[in-house]
């Protein structure tokens, strides 16, 4: 299926200058931009603290935002209660009505929209049969599993075909397998209907499998918005750089910059890394490299950064090896190898070189270490 | 259940000993203050045995009479001599003996007394001659009727009476004459107060319980103890205060005036009527109500609404099909604690309801306490009322399930 077909680069949702306050002292979301594209499967990922419910309660209507402008395509829902904005949402706790069967359950909002009673059936049935969970009409949500509740409720938001479907961590109550499970059913449901999602969690693999694009929130603002491959290849922030996957962090001073490249000095060493962020000479800055983007022993010559380093502990992992290493002072780098004939030469406690490429090198803005 | 056996060797009570040990106390009392009254109240409404002991060869001489025309002339002898005996023994009982006759027949009081006293020094070579010189009334057959009807030992008498029904000579169970007629009506009208006062609680009471159980934890607590400081004032206190607010002199009545909403010299008549007993009765009862409804309210997750209006249904609607089915335990085993608790009220309509605000309780605590006293007919009341809510129990649960109310 041509997927592209089905979705436009126009905006379905937007977010324009979103300012939310509680108290009218502390910003819970501060000057917030961020466009969603229609069919697309957003995810606003981020710590606690960051925004990201705040912004999908927004978007629902539950909240209102202080400042800014919010627009479901194309018109702003400002005064749209959330019956009104045509979005089905998914609650972290399911939110079944449990004096409802499950049919009547996923009637309700067929009800309430005038939709005769066969067709209210049919309905049901297709919903049902989307989620996997066929004839299981008459059964009341308590005496049902937690995956299967969650199902209920997804089908729930889904049946009366809304164009815009909204999940707040609705897998954080379930047990790691279920949660790997139904992060594949909700995938697959997404592609087979092609509705716009917007999706919340803190786990940034449940982000990494589902997306189609990452939305890195923290603090009540946007980091960085981009496919998961980019977000962990090309972070554009420290943040970023650290909340996706593993990687090492060296802090320096820009000594000098030409075009791309810049020269950080970070302890007696000298680095050439990528210039990422607005830096220039004297700024302070973040160097950023993916443990898999080090080598260990290289030839000499075949790298442009190449530092001594300790051995500091090593652990094998099946498919590749773990090493940890004490350089530049700091005993937290990390640099991982496959599992490939030829590096059983390194031993705990030895010294030895490692290198990486400029360009496998970010220079970012400073890390404040925050919001682990 | 075997007996654990101590490091000596002698065993200890059973485990099955000692709770019952523990709860026999509890067990005792319940029995004194519960069981023993009601059995008592069962017993008092069927077994009457007074004239009977009294007068026995009356009563047996009676026995097999057809209550069409006076009885034979063994029934009048038996009753002059053991008249006379009853006086001889105990002058108090002769008294006894006549008010317990008049409650089948009127008059019979003063009849019995007189006729005892004047019975020793009667002329007449008959027992008959004597007494119906006496009295005419002894020639008729109402007179007898009654000491045949009031010797049964044990009788339904009370219970016919308890719904305005009667024996009468000749003529089987009867309705009793129309301005004898107040028990039905009573009973009624009792059931009738007792739901619309429930009604009222409710529409009262929901709000209250729904504000609270959404307030902020802080006032939470501060609204709940604002619910339950009335139970710190006694009742009386409480009832009568409602006199001072609603009389003609009154608060309610002053306010009217002076907003010039009725004229001074036609005041509202608010208090000792049925309005009385139902706005104090409420006010009693409110919290009877606020409290289950909030229990079962606070167990509502609040992301039930959000859902609901997320899938489009208007605030109405989510409250109408999401939230009230929710609290339809609340609702039930608040009722029916308030609905048992208004059936059974006294002190207040007793204070404050009047003549038109009278309910069986009070018609019962009359016939306890005050002269003349009828314990029988209390009692008989008293059963019925008890059938009647035991009835109404059973349709509630078939209806809802006593076992999905929640009382907190």
């Amino acid at each position: 299926m041509d997927q592209d077909a089905t979705r436009s680069n126009r905006p379905y949702v937007e977010f324009a200058g979103v300012c939310k306050s509680y108290d009218g002292r502390s910003m819970v979301v501060t000057d917030l931009d961020l466009e969603v594209r229609k069919g697309e499967f957003l995810t606003l990922l981020g710590p606690s603290g960051s925004g990201k419910t705040t912004c999908l309660m927004m978007l629902a209507g539950f909240e209102t935002p202080t400042k800014g402008v919010i627009r479901i395509g194309g018109r702003s829902v400002q005064a749209l209660p959330p019956r009104k904005r045509g979005i089905g949402m998914v609650f972290q706790n399911y939110a079944l009505f449990p004096h409802m069967t499950v049919g009547r359950n996923l009637a309700f909002p067929l009800e309430v929209r005038g939709i005769g009673k066969t067709e209210q059936r049919e309905r049901v049935r297709r919903a049902l049969r989307l989620v996997r969970l066929q004839g299981l009409e008459d059964r009341n949500p308590g005496q049902l599993s937690g995956g299967q509740q969650q199902r209920v409720a997804i089908a729930r938001a889904l049946v009366f075909e809304p164009g815009l479907v909204l999940m707040d961590e609705p897998l954080g109550a379930l047990d790691r397998q279920l949660r790997e499970e139904m992060q594949y059913e909700i995938r697959r449901i997404h592609q087979s209907l092609g509705v716009t999602i917007v999706y919340v969690t803190h786990d940034q693999e449940e982000a990494m499998v589902l997306s189609d694009r990452v939305a890195v929130l923290r603090g009540g603002q946007v980091e960085q918005v981009a496919e998961p491959e980019a977000l962990y290849e090309e972070p554009q922030r420290s943040f970023v750089a650290r909340f996706i996957g593993e990687n090492n962090r060296l802090h320096g001073r820009v000594a000098s910059v030409k075009d791309d490249i810049c020269k950080v000095e970070t302890g007696d060493e000298v680095i050439r890394a990528l210039r990422v962020a607005d830096l220039r000479e004297g700024d302070e800055t973040t160097l950023s490299i993916r443990p898999e983007r080090v080598a260990v022993q290289p030839e000499p010559g075949l790298y442009s950064n190449e530092l001594d380093a300790s051995i500091e502990d090593m652990t094998f992992l099946g498919d590749h090896l773990r090493i940890r290493l004490g350089v530049c002072g700091g005993t937290d780098f990390i640099a991982k190898i496959p599992n490939v004939v030829g590096h059983g030469a390194v031993l705990e406690g030895d010294r030895i070189r490692i290198g990486w490429t400029p360009t496998d090198c970010r220079a970012l803005n400073v890390d404040d270490e925050k919001d682990a | 259940m075997s007996s654990r056996k101590k490091a000596g060797g002698r065993p200890l009570l059973s485990p099955r000993l000692r709770a019952l040990a523990l709860v026999l106390p509890l067990l005792l009392f319940i029995l004194a203050t519960f069981v023993a009254p009601l059995a008592e109240m069962f017993r008092r409404s069927v077994h009457d045995p007074l004239v009977a002991d009294a007068l026995p060869e009356t009563v047996a001489a009676l026995r097999g009479w057809d209550q069409l025309s006076p009885p034979g002339d063994a029934a009048y002898e038996a009753l002059a001599r053991e008249l006379q005996e009853v006086r001889a023994e105990n002058r108090a009982r002769v008294g006894q003996v006549g008010r317990r006759l008049n409650r089948v027949e009127s008059g019979m009081a003063t009849l019995v007394a007189t006729t005892a006293r004047e019975l020793a020094a009667a002329p007449g070579a008959s027992a008959r001659e004597k007494l119906i010189g006496i009295d005419a009334e002894w020639g008729t057959v109402d007179k007898w009727f009654a000491i045949q009807s009031a010797g049964q030992r044990f009788t339904t008498r009370y219970y016919l009476n308890a719904l305005d029904l009667d024996r009468r000579p000749g003529q089987g169970v009867v309705r009793q004459e129309e301005n004898r007629r107040i028990y039905l009506l009573l009973l009624s009208r009792t059931l009738w107060v007792s739901l619309g006062i429930t009604a009222l609680c409710l529409l009262l009471g929901y709000p209250v319980a729904h504000l609270i159980s959404h307030a902020r934890p802080e006032r939470q607590n501060l609204l709940l103890a604002l619910v339950l400081v009335p139970f710190w004032t006694s009742l009386l206190v409480r009832t009568t205060s409602w006199i001072v607010l609603l009389q003609n002199e009154g608060l309610v009545n002053d306010m009217l005036v002076g907003f010039g909403l009725i004229a001074d010299d036609g005041r509202l008549a608010l208090v000792y009527n049925m309005i009385g007993t139902f706005v104090a009765m409420t006010h009693v009862l409110l919290p009877f109500m606020v409290l289950p409804l909030y229990s079962v309210m606070r167990s509502i997750p609040a992301v039930h609404m959000k859902a609901a209006a997320s899938l489009g249904a208007s605030p109405f609607r989510a409250f109408w099909r999401v939230y009230w089915p929710q609290t339809l335990s609340g609702v039930g085993a608040g009722g029916l604690l308030v609905f048992i608790l208004a059936i059974g009220f006294y002190i207040t309509p007793a204070l404050v309801g009047g003549a038109s605000g009278e309910l069986i309780s009070n018609k019962i605590a009359q016939h306890m306490q005050t002269s003349p006293l009828n314990r029988e007919l209390a009692s008989a009341l008293g059963v019925l009322l008890l059938a009647g809510v035991g009835a109404l129990y059973v349709v509630y649960d078939r209806l809802v399930g006593v076992d999905k109310m929640k009382l907190g």
